[in-house]
């Protein structure tokens, strides 16, 4: 250890152990302490959780709700809806639990003071699609965060969580985790009977579009570093659906979000030339998918595909047409307001650019892909279901609860369970906090134990980069440029570039195959190799340079993926050229994984799909 | 750079280091002000801009697209419960808009521990926290049937 043996270590004591103070997280603390009135529950978080996660920024939208008091869907409607999206691979039983759930979740936002827009005839909340109610939702996550203090013992910001602690007792039981404050260097060692893991999702594991000093406005947020899936994977669980990467069609260089423009503006795309162009392209996306391009509507990723068709014919951009809409003064008001309350970057881009929808249409491009659980995709760990309803196979224990004894997940972190978005992760999380604690009731004195040898270890490597970089620092006069580190930075834009070019991301049209997987994993693997020799500066390039960590191997576990299935389940996210049909045959499963940090090896297998049948 | 801060309003108070989920706004040890340490792990999410105390931060879109010339101001007023936003275009357009931000008292939401225990017979039950009543629905907590979920690929499904 040398320089740094003096670092203080501080013990932390709780019930459930809830790792990211996000929507899930949030929703995790409030139920875990409505459950456990006497549990100690406390939850880590990277940032603030006034300010943290996905909806740091706000929201004007909640875009699950189903409306049963009015009897506008049903969940069983909205597990259609998510399968159908999806290309037919979703945990139903998973997707069906949050949907039965996430109206209790909404009802609680409007009485903590979430301001909603109500239907002025009907009195009920503002559609903006069929699942979409729109929201004035600039202090959402403040709202929920408060909710969350509330319940907490704890709540400690500003501390990066690096790793998982494993039972020292018993095999494949989660007894904590680790990582260190951000802000004084002090290492903390949390102790959990059960961890709930509500971390982010990934940004930045593809080259985004700009490189520049715009690398920060990727369409999800920066700071979602791939925790969710890193932390699990750590420790052995199993993850699935993993390659089942996102691409978003969204406004150019801003990202601004497209879902009020499209079903509450009734703005539609055209190409450069003014003509509809998914008709274009029907017969061929037809002969990729089969019958999935006729369901209704339309599956993301094909409507992706057929603006990637157009563009590359030479017909591009793609533009959304705003000029009819944004004639009524109202829905001029309606299309600024999306953006100031959800991405202040696309009005900059505007204002700058002098872009008035009144008066031109603007351009739409299609982002780099993201890895995330809670949007249009479902990567993640793979979690038992509801007691009440799911099959065998999908059940061996608490509801999301992972593959590992006590580790529940929630939000980006659970996969199979697509189009939850920020009232389903909150639902999420409250669902695994009640899991979590009847977990705990049940273990009764059968406690878990940390392993001192385990969190030494840890110590150890957590602070590595900040003492390679500080004895690597003297042989060199100044500058960025050294022959014993590589800066967190300068990882970053390798792993961006390898994913981007051989594992589908933009500069390749999306476009991998057997060859560029194996490739990319072999370069991945030296990444990996030369990450040992990360150096930081200071305690917040440490978190920076954990944050690679995390985003490497959530692009080991992607590439792997990728690798495994042999078909092109979703166009418009990612092609495998060497398999470029939808094949239901032998792919209408999902993918597996699991890693095993000791041989550094990676086991794949299918798993079946259940669909409800009425 | 994009938020950036003005060096005759800013007080070194901090609440912009507190609250910035990139944590990239620190002080500056020599002027002791506030700045954005790294410009391209900004989200221009303003959170930090909305926390300042003396209206210090902007925002400066992104050198690599957005041309200057160009302002989006934002002022959060939880007293009043909204936030105020002007945008002004780089050819002078203007546009106003004013939002509300929360409908209750910062502070007011109760405690889950606030709320009667419930039995043991509700633990094991599939129902979370104010359900079934904050459903709104009558009947109860919706539920498959396990004979409703089949294996296996289906035509149409």
């Amino acid at each position: 250890m040398g320089l740094f043996s003096n670092r203080k270590t501080i013990f932390v004591d709780s019930d459930v152990l809830v790792i990211g103070g996000g929507m899930a997280g949030c929703g995790a603390t409030y139920e875990a302490r409505y459950w456990g009135r006497d549990l100690n529950i406390v939850c880590v978080e990277k940032a603030n959780i006034e300010r943290s996660g996905a909806v740091a920024q706000g929201l004007y939208a909640i875009n699950c709700y189903m409306g049963m008091q009015w009897d506008e869907n049903q969940p069983e409607d909205h597990v259609r809806y998510a399968r159908n999206d999806l290309m037919g691979l979703v945990r139903e039983d998973l997707g069906y639990d949050i949907a039965r759930h996430v109206d209790s979740s909404v009802h609680k936002f409007e009485e903590w003071g979430l301001p909603f827009m109500k239907d002025p005839k009907t009195g009920r909340y503002l559609r903006e699609g069929k699942w979409q109610i729109m929201i004035h939702g600039e202090s959402y996550k403040p709202i929920v965060a408060e909710a969350a203090r509330k319940a907490a013992t704890e709540i400690y910001n500003r501390i990066m969580v690096t790793h998982l602690l494993m039972d020292k007792k018993k095999k494949n039981r989660v007894a904590g985790a680790v990582g260190f404050n951000v802000r004084t260097g002090d290492f903390y060692v949390f102790r959990g009977k059960a961890v709930i893991v509500g971390a982010g999702g990934a940004s930045h594991i593809f080259k985004p579009r700009s490189t520049g000093e715009g690398m920060g406005r990727t369409w999800y947020a920066p700071w979602s570093s791939a925790s969710a899936y890193a932390l699990p994977i750590q420790v052995g669980a199993k993850m699935t659906q993993m390659e089942n990467r996102i691409v978003l069609t969204r406004f150019k260089d801003g990202y601004g979000p497209v879902g009020a423009y499209f079903l509450h503006l009734k703005t539609y795309t055209e190409n450069v030339n003014g003509e509809e162009y998914e008709s274009t392209w029907y017969k061929d996306t037809k002969a990729m998918v089969g019958d999935y391009i006729d369901r209704h509507p339309v599956p993301t990723c094909l409507r992706n595909h057929a603006i990637l068709k157009e563009v590359a014919a030479g017909r591009g951009p793609i533009r959304m047409v705003t000029k009819e809409a944004f004639k009524d003064p109202h829905l001029e008001q309606v299309g600024w307001e999306n953006f100031l309350g959800m991405t202040i970057g696309q009005a900059v881009v505007w204002a700058s650019q002098n872009v008035d929808p009144k008066h031109t249409n603007p351009e739409l491009t299609t982002s780099e892909p993201y890895v995330m659980g809670s949007h249009a995709t479902c990567s993640g760990a793979w979690a038992s279901g509801p007691e009440d309803y799911a099959p065998d196979e999908y059940q061996w224990g608490y509801n999301r609860m992972m593959t590992v004894d006590g580790l529940f997940g929630a939000g980006d972190t659970i996969g199979g369970t697509a189009h939850k978005f920020s009232s389903g992760s909150f639902t999420e999380g409250r669902i695994a906090a009640k899991a979590a604690v009847r977990y705990i009731q049940d273990m009764g004195t059968d406690e878990p134990e940390v392993s001192e040898e385990e969190y030494e270890n840890f110590k150890a490597e957590v602070f590595r980069p900040l003492e390679t970089y500080k004895v690597g620092r003297n042989e060199i006069v100044a500058g960025t440029v050294s022959p014993s580190y590589i800066l967190p930075l300068h990882g970053l834009q390798r792993l961006e570039k390898i994913m981007d070019e051989y594992v589908g991301g933009i500069s390749s049209g999306y476009m991998t195959n057997d060859w560029g997987l194996n490739k990319g994993l072999e370069h991945l693997q030296m990444l990996k190799e030369d990450l040992e020799y990360l150096g930081a500066e200071d305690l917040h390039q440490l978190m920076r340079s954990w944050e690679l960590k995390h985003r490497l191997l959530a692009s080991f576990s992607v590439a792997h993926h990728t690798l495994f299935r042999k078909e092109t389940r979703w166009p418009g996210y990612y092609y495998r050229g060497d398999h470029m049909k939808l094949d239901d045959k032998n792919w209408h499963c999902f993918t597996l994984s699991q890693y095993d940090a000791k041989s550094n090896e990676w086991a794949m297998e299918k798993a079946p799909v259940y669909h409800i049948i009425d | 750079m994009p938020t950036f801060v003005y060096m005759t309003s800013c007080d070194g108070c901090g609440h912009c280091v507190d609250i910035c989920p990139s944590d990239i706004m620190h002080i500056d040890k020599t002027s002791r002000r506030a700045y954005n340490i790294e410009p391209n792990f900004c989200w221009e999410c303003y959170s930090c801009v909305k926390a300042c105390p003396q209206n210090a931060i902007d925002c400066r879109g992104y050198a690599e697209f957005a041309p200057m010339g160009h302002s989006v101001r934002a002022l959060r007023e939880e007293d009043k419960g909204t936030i105020s936003w002007k945008i002004k275009f780089r050819n002078g357009t203007e546009k106003d808009f004013v939002s509300p931000i929360r409908t209750t008292p910062w502070g007011s939401i109760k405690s889950p521990s606030d709320y009667d225990v419930p039995g043991p017979e509700a633990l094991i039950s599939q129902e979370l926290a104010h359900e079934p009543d904050a459903l709104n629905i009558k009947g109860g907590l919706p539920a498959l049937e396990r004979k409703q979920l089949k294996k296996g690929f289906r035509k149409g499904l």
